[in-house]
């Protein structure tokens, strides 16, 4: 399993060829408290790049752009009552959506932890 | 993602509240109108009147109305105790940048009351509202005059539908010469948000051109993104910074060599009438709001009035209606004929504001317009001059206009946020300035006096900010951080308001379910 | 000038702060070859007697609708507005004060519209309502446009029977965009819509009581919307009738907008007036304009708070469901200040005198052989002339009968209208009102 970071803050965690989606702990505490996550449909096909969800906090919404290309196989219903999950637990609970990924080499061009840690520095 | 760097208000820690200001019978908590009102309760007398054969077709109301009344008494009492949790111009400086508090004349209001005026129809026939229609001309003229242009369409309600009547009347310009294929519009950072919404309702893809250090457009900047697929631009003159656009003249030029079409926001015109004519400059069309610039009251949020000059290229686009005159008589051309843009709203806009804007230049002049226009931007540069060594200045190349802005680097490494120092001018006794607006700095402070204030108070709000940065300077943290302390509530959470919308009145018991 | 503080020498030691020769100093940035260099055709400044005696002038050259009988209702409407709502309107803490954006020092305003919108869904039977539009015909191009977000879908169907001035407003903002239908005008009531609708169908929009009076089923219209996926947009430009007539909400329509100039706002000529939209609450994220929510402060205390914001143009920018910058604020205080007034009871009684009037009205139209076309309204309705309205119309104003609407003077250019009028009564109309209206009638027909 490994995790890899977008310039934007979104990361894309692989689990064979399942990405889970979501935002970084360093943007959900730039962002504030979120108050409303706006989901992907499930059956969506994504090119990497394009703008998936909407996270919104009290005073702005912050589109998501999927990372990988695919198809969305999974959003995190829990956000809809929840939202604040984000904040408490981003890399785990808050995860946004689920993508089967159509092109892995695509992750290549993404950040690793190390990278990413720099990257916020 | 994108990252939006706008403020984040959210609740600090309760401590323990300070004692309260003043007696606690002058600023009472209070109650909601479902909880006081009564459904037997009514402040109109009526005949009850019962109907034997009501031609409803049976439609008639089942389900009760469970609307509380307020006897007149009651009423009173609410809506005042209500009004006196409020801030108001009449009671203090309302430095709102970009928003132009200024006082609002009470002559307006007296002449808006006439029953010439109040208690006319917009569709009784035009002989019987000769006066009306003139009132309109005479605004239009004297909108017409200070500005050099050609047209001017009244109807639209507010300045966000003035620039859709603006960017509408492009358009219909556009296609009417065949170059419907132009599909970008240029917009700046620095504009109000009506400006890119505005562009994109109408199918226009936004592009967003850079300023420069000094916080305004270079022509070269406007050049490099001008091509046959461009539309317009849509500029703020003065822009959102403060600052006059030094070339805009060049820049007209460039975007009308293109093609293109100038839509300038006119939201800041306040600070150039009657000293500078927008048409001058080669703008095609501006909005300006009757509610700034006029002193058409606020509010609370509206009514605005958002009518839009015109050049003569964009004139026959205007909509309908307009005003017509033949000879002694006026008339409505109230239906779109060839190349209008059609009807943006019922009837004929907002009379009201209307005849609220034009006693107002008629009480001014047009020296009283040129001088309130210059008194503006002496106290805006007045209030730069005496707050900028210890307030940052992003943008010091030329004096500002009618407003000025800092950001919030002063502010480095105190823990204290453009947020926590407005809530503090609060405490201080002052509606705070605009915050986040413009985007293009971090931690905006946008302060905007008018002409209305007096030295004294500008003094005695310069004695208060410099305190307030000092203290924050001082590392005070705690007087920012839970600001404000003496207002009617604390800060309020608006992540709770968010995330559990409750957006009308529930009883307790519906409330739990 | 007395709304200008300073004194020459306040401007003087002003520019000498600022370290400027004078103000002028200040217009640098102005290229030279425009600043100051024209002299425009307009007065100097005036004493306030002087403005006084100028639009004084002007306002006597209109007939006031209270100079005389007043027949004139078509979207716009003739009512009493009780003295306390105007005094109350007035105050410096209503009238003078910006949009609530710092909530703490803003409670009245944001309080007021909490219970406006309450007020606003109740009236109407929908969950939620904003804090007002510009008016009912802006407010009715922004539910179609909301409709067309909420379904996915473009279709829009307008019923005859909407206002004219309605429909025009919704054709310019759907301008240049596919899939809007406009029924021809339906005088009689008549109207084909149902069949219409399809799976591509994102709405339809009715208007009850519509412009030529007549009441529509809202049930029917709504069964038949929902069974091919559609909406029903409920249009009331006379917000009165829902004191007696029942709630679009409770009959099935989705989105409800409505003029609410008749609670607490005067003619003034077509405006500043209040749109009303309210919506099922499962829509409110694709609703336009300001919302306002309740919530706590640090201390817990109740407060309230503009909400929502994320879908409005200064943060979505051009991602917001509307570029709608203002709301009608201080015509939504007379609204709810009227409406809390009248109360329940108040304001059937006022609906209930309303439709009283315009029963008289038309029997007395009937009685003296003119043909009224409704079978069903509520205060208003439609006559068939055996002549051209308009000059009909203009010989009445000239003796000071202001006898109602031409139907032509909105929908020019179409014969069958051309000898139709709209006629209102409302509390305010009087039995000597409705003799010389029928007088004067038989006198030009004759």
């Amino acid at each position: 399993m490994t995790t890899r970071y977008t310039t934007d803050h979104e990361y894309v965690r692989v689990e064979g060829k399942i990405g889970t989606i979501g935002i970084s702990d360093y943007a959900q505490a730039q962002l504030g408290d979120i108050v409303f996550v706006e989901l992907p449909a499930v059956g969506a096909s994504l090119k990497k790049g394009d703008e998936a969800a909407v996270v919104e906090s009290v005073k702005a919404a912050s589109e998501i752009y999927s990372p990988v290309s695919g198809t969305v196989t999974e959003v995190n219903e829990a956000l809809t009552d929840n939202p604040g999950l984000i904040n408490s637990d981003p890399a785990d609970g808050g995860w946004i959506f689920r993508v089967e990924m159509s092109d892995a080499a695509e992750l290549d061009g993404l950040m690793d932890e190390a990278a990413y840690t720099d990257h916020t520095a | 993602m994108s990252m939006n760097a706008q403020g984040r208000p959210t609740a600090p820690a309760p401590e323990t509240r300070p004692a309260a200001s003043g007696p606690a019978a002058l600023l009472p908590a209070e109650p909601l109108l479902f909880e006081i009102g009564d459904h037997d309760h009514s402040g109109v007398d009526l005949p009850d009147v019962e109907i034997s054969d009501d031609r409803l077709g049976g439609l008639r109301r089942k389900a009760p109305l469970d609307l509380p009344g307020l006897t007149e008494p009651e009423a009173m009492r609410h809506y005042v105790r209500l009004s006196r949790r409020n801030y108001s111009i009449d009671s203090g400086m309302y430095p709102l940048g970009s928003c132009t508090m200024k006082h609002n004349p009470r002559l307006n209001e007296k002449m808006a009351r006439l029953p010439g005026f109040a208690d006319i129809h917009p569709l009784q026939p035009v002989s019987t509202v000769q006066g009306a229609l003139m009132a309109m001309e005479q605004l239009s003229h004297w909108l017409m005059e200070l500005t050099n242009t050609a047209a001017v369409a009244l109807s639209p309600k507010a300045g966000a539908h003035g620039e859709l009547c603006g960017m509408m009347a492009i358009k219909a310009a556009h296609e009417a010469r065949g170059q419907g294929h132009r599909r970008i519009v240029l917009v700046p950072e620095s504009a109000h948000g009506t400006n890119p919404a505005t562009a994109a309702f109408l199918g226009y893809a936004v592009r967003s051109i850079d300023a420069n250090e000094n916080g305004t457009v270079d022509v070269a900047a406007v050049k490099a993104a001008l091509s046959d697929d461009v539309a317009a631009i849509m500029l703020t003159n003065p822009n959102t910074c403060g600052l006059f656009e030094s070339q805009i003249i060049e820049i007209a030029a460039a975007v009308h060599e293109a093609g293109a079409y100038f839509y300038c926001d006119g939201a800041n015109f306040n600070a150039i009438m009657g000293v500078v004519r927008p048409g001058d400059l080669g703008i095609d069309a501006m909005h300006i709001n009757l509610h700034k610039t006029f002193s058409t009251p606020h509010g609370g949020g509206g009514p605005g009035s958002g009518p839009v000059v015109l050049s003569e290229a964009l004139a026959p686009h205007a909509p309908v209606p307009f005003v017509t005159r033949d000879g002694d008589s006026l008339g409505l051309a109230e239906h779109a004929g060839e190349g209008s843009l059609g009807r943006l709203t019922a009837f004929h806009g907002q009379m009201g504001m209307y005849i609220r804007a034009l006693t107002y230049m008629l009480s001014h002049g047009a020296d009283g317009l040129a001088q309130a226009a210059r008194d503006a931007v002496l106290n805006a540069n007045y209030l730069k001059a005496r707050l900028d060594d210890l307030f940052t200045v992003p943008f010091d190349g030329q004096p500002v206009m009618h407003e000025v802005l800092f950001d919030d680097s002063f502010l480095k490494g105190s823990g204290i946020s453009t947020l926590d120092f407005a809530k503090a001018m609060i405490d201080e006794g002052y509606h705070p300035m605009t915050m986040y607006f413009p985007l293009v700095v971090q931690g905006a402070m946008l302060i905007e006096p008018t002409e209305s204030e007096s030295l004294q108070t500008l003094d005695a709000f310069v004695e208060t900010m410099r305190e307030l940065a000092e203290d924050a300077k001082a590392g005070n943290v705690g007087r920012f951080a839970q600001a404000p302390m003496r207002a009617p509530l604390r800060r309020l959470d608006e992540t709770r308001a968010a995330r559990q919308p409750r957006l009308k009145y529930q009883p307790l018991a519906a409330a739990a379910e | 000038m007395r709304y200008l503080p300073h004194s020459a020498a306040d401007r003087e030691h002003m520019l000498g702060v600022i370290g400027a020769g004078s103000i002028d100093e200040l217009f640098a940035p102005v290229p030279r070859s425009v600043l100051g260099t024209f002299s425009p055709d307009l007065p100097d400044h005036q004493p306030e007697f002087g403005v006084e005696a100028h639009m004084r002038a002007l306002a006597g050259r209109n007939h006031a609708a209270g100079d005389g009988p007043f027949f004139i209702g078509a979207g716009a409407y003739r009512h009493h507005v009780p003295a306390t709502v105007d005094h109350l309107i007035q105050r410096s803490e209503w009238l003078t004060a910006y949009t609530p954006y710092q909530p703490e020092i803003s409670q009245g305003t944001l309080q007021m519209l909490f219970e406006f919108q309450t007020q606003v869904a109740r009236l109407t039977g929908m969950e939620v309502a904003n804090a007002s539009m510009y008016d009912g015909s802006t407010a009715t191009a922004e539910a179609v446009l909301m409709a067309r977000r909420i379904t996915r879908k473009n279709k829009v169907i307008l019923s005859g029977g909407l206002h004219p001035h309605y429909r025009d407003t919704v054709v310019t903002y759907l301008s240049g965009e596919e899939g809007l239908q406009c029924l021809s005008p339906s005088p009689e009531g008549q109207g084909d819509i149902v069949d219409r609708i399809d799976d591509q169908t994102a709405a339809i929009v009715i208007q009850t009581p519509d412009f030529y009076g007549h009441l529509r089923n809202v049930s029917a219209l709504a069964d038949a919307a929902h069974e091919k996926g559609a909406l029903l947009i409920v249009v009331v430009t006379e917000i009165v009738s829902l004191g007696l007539l029942e709630a679009p909400g409770a009959l099935g329509a989705d989105i409800v907008v409505a003029e609410g100039q008749s609670i607490g706002n005067p003619l003034t000529f077509g405006g500043p007036y209040v749109g009303l939209l309210a919506c099922r609450e499962k829509f409110v994220r694709q609703m336009p304009g300001r919302l306002c929510g309740e919530t706590v402060d640090a201390e817990g205390q109740r407060g309230f708070v503009l909400t929502l914001s994320t879908r409005e143009q200064h943060i979505r920018r051009e991602k917001a469901t509307s570029n709608i910058c203002t709301n009608s604020g201080l015509c939504a205080l007379a609204f709810s200040i009227h409406l809390s007034l009248l109360g329940e009871k108040g304001l059937t009684r006022l609906a209930r005198l309303n439709h009283s009037r315009a029963t008289a009205l038309a029997d007395a139209l009937a009685g003296a052989g003119i043909e009224v076309l409704n079978r069903t309204f509520f205060n208003e309705m439609t006559v068939r002339l055996p002549q051209p309205a308009v000059p009909v119309v203009e010989a009445l104003a000239a003796k000071g009968i202001l006898a109602g609407v031409p139907v032509s003077r909105l929908e020019p250019g179409k014969p069958e209208v051309e000898n139709l009028l709209v006629l209102a009564a409302t509390e305010l109309t009087t039995d000597a009102d409705i003799a010389a209206l029928v007088d004067g009638l038989k006198g030009e027909l004759a």
